[in-house]
């Protein structure tokens, strides 16, 4: 092998502490290597060039760039090389700027230890092999999990570009979180006027498949070709009969059913759709509050269903469908705060969540859009605003802030006014966060043109007087205790990981993070991949973010999958496994071991040996460290090149 | 010359690529400062790792070997790393048995944001083999003459 070896200096990043030239000096002696120089900047046209030109003149079949960490630049001098005519893979970095350069001061230990991780990188260069990838088709279809304005705009994205996109919504109705609001910030616009019409498209679009009441039970394959089991549950209605017309909510005996759409705020049917505008407008039987279920006589809904689409004996059905991509957007929750003694952990019925509220608030809510004291209907007069519940608080594991809580604050206390133009807001809060286009101008007007009283400082209790609520508090700018009076107390309760989120996280093989926020394949430069290939996220999931963000990244999710699956074929890793079928005992060790099942067992001849899936293969290597008879190998880190990096280090 | 002489030992570090060569960048963009002596090579999973790779870095005249991987449950791999742990929990057991300090060799879990967990683990991993000293030499190893002294038994 005639291998070349580039020491790049970053600028000053690498050559400010490492002699540079000193390493490609020793370099220059190491084993198959032909040429050695150093380079200002590789990564740079003119450095790549440099490459490319000193691959041809010095007919060089391997080469070691020594620069940044290979997690940056890798993909970017494996092209470099291949435009150099030499396979991609046979090429190696050694890392001297993250783990050398910028860890160290000492000039003659950071060039003695860039060197040695020339070497290393050198030693294993000599045992790499030509790898290709195999080509293999995609299926044109994207999944959207969570029909929430993120994946409703990654839906209706991907549909209008002439993908095929199959929703699944674990609610009966889409909609998601921003169905439940009033009005949105900062402009004070109606939400289901500008939701409606987007959830109507998902419904009519012809591209897109809604399963609503569903959840994902299961995925397999890869990207490019998932294989996902969906499992439709049980609404003991036919939807396919039900005409949407509401005779069975009307009709339904059991009225004190617990109204998941408006958060509580009042009673519903067990028979029920959800919402006037829900899609699809359908009604489905909540099984728990059923007389029929519980109390085994009823039948009212059957009885009086025009179409006859009751059927109790509904059981729930697995749907399989084939996709290419998947759109994870599956929103947040959320926090209990009744773990809150201050607030009354609950015990008070006038003191309400702020989507509680947004229900009152809605003209299509549970009070007609009449803002009413839960305990006794009456209007009220003095409201306050409890800013940062469950936000920014590591006693209860919450250290984050929520990000939209200021702003929805704000234009509920607009609102307030609005309803009611002789009442009183007050706002307690930590700090107003507010940076986004006319949001801080929203939190200014507030209080300079609808008089709400701002009051810095946190709540310590609440407590009920007469018929009110004493909130008590303190003001860290007059610096004095507070008291407030109130006939209603909102709490703004910050939001987290939507329910489930780590056992999704799991099925779709994607890392999340220590609250259940799934973690994108990198904080800047990759926000909405994850770190598998094909599975995408948008909206909340990834962490709390407002209606505009959420739609932002529903949209660049939509284009990550559009781009992804533009293409008929996709190219596979090579960076796989393979077995040595002369090795290979048939153990099935490696097979037991597989996280992806992508090793099977063949009969060659009478003998069981292990195949290797190639495209199911993730290439972590975790059957090669199993076999007792290293007769699979994972291609690109084989136990001999591995080896050679220990002999590399270890022996000089 | 592979460490510099009376300054650094030699210290092997395998980490996989996802979380703790991650975290070691990380480390590396914070600037966080490092002593010198660990030399990383990059596998794809800590569950690629055979405990033989430690066995040869350690025969071959390694005076430490440290393991590094994503944290549990948090795997690129979806388990590789509880493999890691089970095979690595082993073969310290098995490092006195060999007549290898067990000490010298360490395995942890540090996460692509942990950057200043990486530092201290470096920084604790190489002050306690300073402490040790450079490891003794096996038979028929080529070893440099400096690492002869025998090292103090643990049973």
């Amino acid at each position: 092998m005639r291998i070349g070896v580039f020491i790049c200096h970053c600028g000053s990043n690498i050559a400010g502490t490492v002699d540079c030239a000193g390493v490609a000096q020793r370099a220059a002696a190491y084993p198959d290597v032909v040429y050695s120089t150093d380079i200002m900047y590789a990564c740079a046209e003119p450095g790549q060039d440099a490459v490319i030109a000193a691959v041809k003149e010095h007919g060089l079949t391997g080469v070691v760039v020594a620069s940044c960490t290979p997690r940056m630049h890798e993909p970017t001098f494996r092209k470099a090389v291949e435009r150099a005519g030499i396979n991609r893979y046979m090429f190696e970095m050694a890392n001297i700027r993250e783990h050398v350069s910028w860890i160290g001061k000492d000039v003659e230990a950071n060039t003695n230890k860039a060197a040695e991780l020339v070497r290393m990188a050198a030693a294993k260069l000599r045992l790499n092999r030509e790898l290709k990838p195999k080509s293999f088709p995609v299926t044109k279809r994207v999944l959207v999990i969570g029909g929430g304005v993120a994946g409703i705009q990654a839906a209706l994205d991907a549909a209008d570009a002439g993908l095929e996109v199959v929703m699944v919504e674990k609610q009966p109705t889409i909609g998601g979180k921003m169905a439940k609001l009033d009005k949105t910030f900062p402009t004070v616009d109606c939400s289901s006027c500008i939701l409606g019409p987007r959830m109507v498209d998902v419904a009519q679009h012809p591209n897109i498949t809604l399963y609503a009441y569903s959840e994902l039970e299961e995925v397999s394959g890869y990207v490019g070709n998932f294989d996902v089991k969906i499992r439709k549950k049980a609404t003991y209605v036919n939807w396919d009969k039900c005409t949407g017309c509401g005779l069975c909510t009307e009709k339904c005996p059991s009225k004190k059913s617990y109204d998941r759409f408006n958060e509580g705020v009042g009673p519903t049917t067990a028979i029920l759709i959800p919402f006037p505008q829900a899609i699809p407008k359908k009604a489905s039987i909540e099984r728990d509050y059923c007389r029929l279920f519980n109390q085994g006589k009823c039948g009212v809904c059957a009885k009086v269903c025009p179409t006859g689409a009751i059927d109790y004996a509904m059981q729930d059905e697995i749907v399989e469908v084939k996709v290419g991509g998947i759109v994870a957007a599956t929103g947040y929750d959320l926090v209990d705060w009744t773990v809150y003694g201050e607030y009354g952990a609950g015990r008070y019925p006038d003191v309400v969540t702020s989507l509680q509220y947004e229900r009152m608030l809605s003209a299509s809510g549970p009070t007609g859009g009449h803002i009413k004291r839960p305990s006794d209907g009456k209007e009220p007069k003095d409201v306050v605003f409890i800013q940062c519940v469950a936000s920014r608080d590591p006693s209860i594991g919450r250290p984050y802030c929520s990000g939209f809580c200021c702003m929805y604050t704000a234009k509920q206390a607009i609102l307030t006014k609005d309803h009611i133009p002789d009442s009183q807001s007050y706002v307690f809060y930590m700090d107003i966060r507010s940076p986004g286009k006319g949001y801080d101008e929203f939190t200014r007007r507030v209080q300079e043109e609808y008089g709400a009283r701002y009051v810095r400082g946190r709540v310590s209790m609440i407590y009920p007087k007469g018929g009110k609520l004493v909130v008590r508090g303190a003001d860290t700018l007059m610096g004095g205790q507070v008291e407030v009076e109130a006939d209603l107390v909102v709490l703004a309760v910050g939001g987290e990981a939507a329910a489930g989120s780590p056992a999704l996280a799991e099925k779709l093989r994607i890392s999340y993070d220590g609250y259940g926020f799934f973690m994108e394949g990198h904080p800047k430069l990759k926000p909405v991949e994850t770190n598998t290939a094909g599975v995408f996220l948008a909206g909340a999931c990834q962490g709390l973010k407002d209606i505009p963000s959420s739609v932002a990244q529903g949209s660049a999710a939509a284009a990550k999958a559009i781009g992804l699956l533009s293409r008929n074929m996709l190219d596979s890793d090579p960076q796989i496994a393979f077995v040595s079928v002369n090795r290979c005992v048939g153990c099935r060790k490696c097979i037991e071991v597989c996280p992806f099942k992508a090793i099977r067992e063949i009969d060659m001849r009478g003998q069981p040996k292990a195949e290797v899936i190639e495209t199911v293969c993730q290439g972590c290597g975790l059957c090669n460290a199993t076999c007792p008879q290293g007769a699979i190998q994972l291609s690109h880190f084989t136990d001999n090149q591995i080896l050679a990096e220990v002999e590399a280090l270890c022996r000089f | 010359m592979s460490v510099l002489e009376g300054k650094e030992l030699r210290i092997v570090g395998f980490l996989c690529n996802w979380c703790s060569y991650g975290g070691a960048d990380t480390a590396g963009v914070g600037r966080f400062t490092q002593p010198t002596d660990l030399r990383i090579i990059r596998v794809p999973c800590s569950g690629r790792i055979n405990p033989l790779f430690v066995m040869k870095a350690l025969i071959g005249g390694a005076d430490g070997v440290l393991v590094s991987g994503c944290h549990p449950r948090d795997c690129h791999y979806a388990e590789g790393n509880y493999y890691a742990r089970r095979r690595l929990e082993v073969l310290k057991g098995l490092l006195p048995v060999l007549g290898i300090n067990p000490s010298r060799f360490e395995y942890t879990w540090v996460s692509a944001s942990e950057g200043q967990r990486w530092q201290h683990v470096v920084e604790t991993f190489t002050a306690r083999i300073h402490a040790l000293g450079p490891a003794q030499a096996f038979a028929g190893t080529t070893g440099p003459a400096n690492h002869n002294r025998a090292d103090a038994m643990v049973s």
